[in-house]
């Protein structure tokens, strides 16, 4: 069966325990997630959560509607279809010895990465971009030896001029 | 006027017209029973078990379709009715259960008795809430009734801190509730009814398969109607028992591991299943590669999430089981012209299921020497109220009962389809005696699952509540052993119960009364003499103990892989 990634975006009510309902029902019925990020909007009372998981169609659509039989969820937008912005941030702390040094400048510079921290062994670099731009940058860093990685998840955000609600 | 947050509690509940609730009192929840002492309209029933107040609300629910309520003390108070909640939450029941919680400030701080009971349940709920202020009472009540009784019913929790409860405030209940996100959708798409009629009108092997929706949604007459204006075969799940009645000539009572040959064999052949708030359960469905192999499917739910989770669907309606079948009679109606020759059309169809019903009907050899199971249950059909309330517990016992009893009238079956929960029968005949006193309760259970609850024998002869305990006695865990006997070539481990018990004496020590038959020829005086004593009453059945429940699809194989005869 195929199986793709798709990036779901989820308004709850900010209310006690929401996101343990949503983690709950993904771990008891066995669905994945590949990421998860969570935190207010905008609007007063609500929260966004980010999921990004994977299935089939069948299992994309089970997702779909227990996420809306949760009580506190008002709204799920699956953004697998391209119709969306979709950002990561990475904090990544790089070796950087000697001839390395350079190197990682300039893998940090053509990823438009920023520098935040610096020691005589490491540089710590923060990235922006689509999660696979992430993904790019740790492909040319790891072989210089990543000591730490942190990454947000993914974030998403439809195009165009209307908002989630119209 | 200003009361604390116990007695707004309990204006809550009278104004959702709760006049019964089960409950255990503790230190969590002991201002709450400080209010209940004196308040009058409520009657409250002491258990001897948290879990058999939670099953007794249950059945309390399932048998009047309202609301069953249940209160239990933080911590181990509140675990115990981790069982209850999970029992009514497989099979749908509306129910609010209130349990104590530690003062606001010490959550988190591992308190005596301090239980994360949200957490715990949170897979087993349809949703809970932990009270934090006196003024969110009144609307945090409105919600959760609200909740447990539409759109898919369930239970919901509600963690009531003890601080809260001796918090000052005003009363105010709100007259409706909106809560943003759960809308559920009620009304069926009237492009879809329409579709399916027009489906079923032109099906040469139709079948309804129906589930314990159709009980809970009140959906029985609009079934009945439906089913018999078109004449399209029933059959039904354990849980959809009482749904149609199995006297009538299109019934094909029960389908699955345990249902009717016909049943499975309709099924198996369909070109239509008509599937109204069943769920496809494995119990139902056997093999899934297998099953219905040449049938489309039209799905009535009022769950979108039942829809299309274990079998492809190739009509989906959403919305409240009896809108969509009341929207369908009309639709049939508009189609009047097209039932004569859709019933002539049919015609093989019920000629060949009648040929399935002769081939192999729901029976077993009678003895002369040993009580079978089965004849118990037909007696007990014969000697018992037209409306009398059947609950069971879980095991060989429930399927016999299922097979046997011929249920009529929805609500007339109590049984934990889903969950499966021994110790459910007996609590559960309990909850449904004290919303129908005057009426029939009898619960029927095996000697291991009569064991799990029998303490509420007490609680039944304290409030005067004539439950009549079928026992029907294998001394053994007999599903148990049935399937050692088929699939473990004999190995009885741990499945017999060894200690036999003296249930007179048992049913005496609790002030209740005995009665035992071991012959054939006494089940009917047991039964007459049981029936009509006027408390609580033990019959106790010794059967023959190696019976086995049959027909029966082995788990994993195909709906008409049936084992017959072993
Ligand atoms: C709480 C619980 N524990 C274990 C089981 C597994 N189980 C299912 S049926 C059964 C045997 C029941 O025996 P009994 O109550 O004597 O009824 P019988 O099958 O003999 O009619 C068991 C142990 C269960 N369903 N529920």
């Amino acid at each position: 069966m195929h199986h793709t990634q798709h990036t779901l975006s989820v308004i709850v009510e900010n209310d006690f325990g929401v996101l343990s309902r949503v983690a709950t029902l993904f771990s008891g019925r066995g669905f994945n997630i590949d990421s998860l990020s969570v935190a207010p909007t905008n609007e007063e009372g609500l929260s966004r959560i980010t999921i990004v998981t994977r299935g089939d169609e069948q299992v994309l659509e089970q997702i779909n509607k227990q996420l809306y039989k949760l009580i506190d969820v008002l709204k799920v937008l699956d953004f697998s279809d391209g119709s969306a912005l979709e950002r990561e941030l990475a904090l990544i702390k790089v070796s950087a010895e000697d001839d390395s040094r350079a190197e990682v400048l300039r893998i940090a510079d053509i990823f438009r990465a920023k520098i935040i921290d610096v020691t005589p062994k490491s540089y710590t670099i923060e990235a922006t971009g689509n999660p696979n731009k992430i993904d790019a940058i740790l492909e040319l860093l790891r072989p210089l030896g990543l000591k730490e990685l942190v990454r947000t998840g993914a974030v998403a955000i439809g195009r165009g001029a209307k908002g989630w609600n119209g | 006027m200003k009361m604390n947050g116990a007695r707004i509690m309990l204006e809550c509940l009278k104004k959702e017209g709760v006049t019964t609730v089960f409950g255990y009192p503790g230190g969590t929840v002991i201002n709450l029973y400080d209010e209940l002492f004196n308040f009058k309209e409520i009657r409250h029933i002491l258990p001897r078990h948290e879990q058999a107040g939670t099953h007794a609300a249950d059945g309390y629910a399932r048998a009047t379709g309202r609301v069953g309520v249940a209160i239990a003390t933080s911590g181990p108070g509140a675990t115990n009715t981790v069982t209850g909640i999970a029992t009514a939450y497989m099979d749908s029941i509306p129910m609010v259960i209130i349990t104590g919680q530690v003062p606001t400030a010490l959550i988190g701080n591992d308190a005596f008795q301090e239980v994360d009971i949200i957490g715990i349940t949170r897979p087993c709920t349809k949703h809970s809430f932990l009270i934090r202020d006196v003024k969110d009472i009144a609307l945090t009540m409105k919600k959760a009734f609200y909740i447990a009784r539409s759109g898919r019913p369930g239970p919901v929790l509600v963690d009531f801190p003890k601080d809260v409860q001796m918090s000052q405030g005003e009363f105010h209940y709100p007259e409706e509730v909106e809560i943003r996100g759960y809308k559920p959708n009620l009304s069926g798409h009237p492009r879809q009814v329409e579709k399916a009629v027009t489906m079923i009108l032109a099906a040469k092997r139709p079948v309804m398969y129906v589930g314990g929706g159709a009980v809970l949604g009140g959906a029985s007459d609009e079934l009945t109607l439906l089913a018999r204006k078109l004449t399209v075969p029933v059959t039904t799940t354990l849980m959809g028992l009482g749904a149609f009645p199995e006297s009538d000539p299109l019934s094909l009572g029960m389908l699955g591991m345990h249902g009717s040959y016909c049943a499975n064999m309709a099924m198996t052949n369909s070109d239509l299943i008509i599937a109204v708030a069943a769920r496809f359960d494995d119990r139902v469905t056997g093999k899934l590669s297998t099953f219905a192999p040449h049938a489309k499917i039209i799905h009535i739910d009022v769950d979108p999430t039942s829809i299309k989770k274990n079998v492809r669907v190739d009509l989906p309606i959403v919305g409240d089981v009896k809108d969509v079948l009341t929207k369908m009679i009309v639709q049939a109606d508009k189609n009047s012209e097209k039932l004569a020759e859709f019933s002539a059309a049919v015609e093989p169809w019920h000629l060949e299921i009648s040929t399935w019903k002769k081939k192999h009907p729901i029976d077993y050899v009678q003895s002369t020497a040993t009580i079978k199971p089965q004849f118990v249950i037909q007696k007990l059909r014969e000697l018992s109220d037209d409306d009398a309330i059947i609950s069971t517990d879980v095991g060989q016992h429930q399927m016999w009962t299922a097979q046997f009893f011929q249920f009529n009238k929805p609500r007339t079956l109590l049984t934990s389809g889903g969950l499966g929960t021994m110790g459910y029968g007996l609590p559960a005949a309990m909850g449904a005696q004290a919303a129908f006193p005057e009426r029939q309760v009898i619960t029927i259970c095996g000697d291991g699952g009569v064991q799990m609850n029998i303490q509420e024998m007490a609680t039944l002869v304290q409030n005067g509540l004539p439950v009549k305990i079928v026992i029907l006695n294998n001394n053994f865990l007999g599903m148990v052993r049935q399937w050692q006997e088929l699939f473990f070539d004999k190995r009885y481990s741990s499945t017999c119960m060894e200690l036999p018990i003296d249930y007179i004496k048992l049913a005496d020590a609790f002030g209740a009364k005995g009665f035992l038959a071991t012959k054939p020829e006494e089940v009917e005086d047991v039964i007459r003499q049981g029936l009509q004593h006027s408390g609580p009453v033990i019959m106790e059945f010794k059967i023959s103990r190696e019976e086995k429940v049959l027909p029966m699809v082995p788990a994993g194989a195909s709906l008409n892989e049936m084992v017959l005869n072993a």
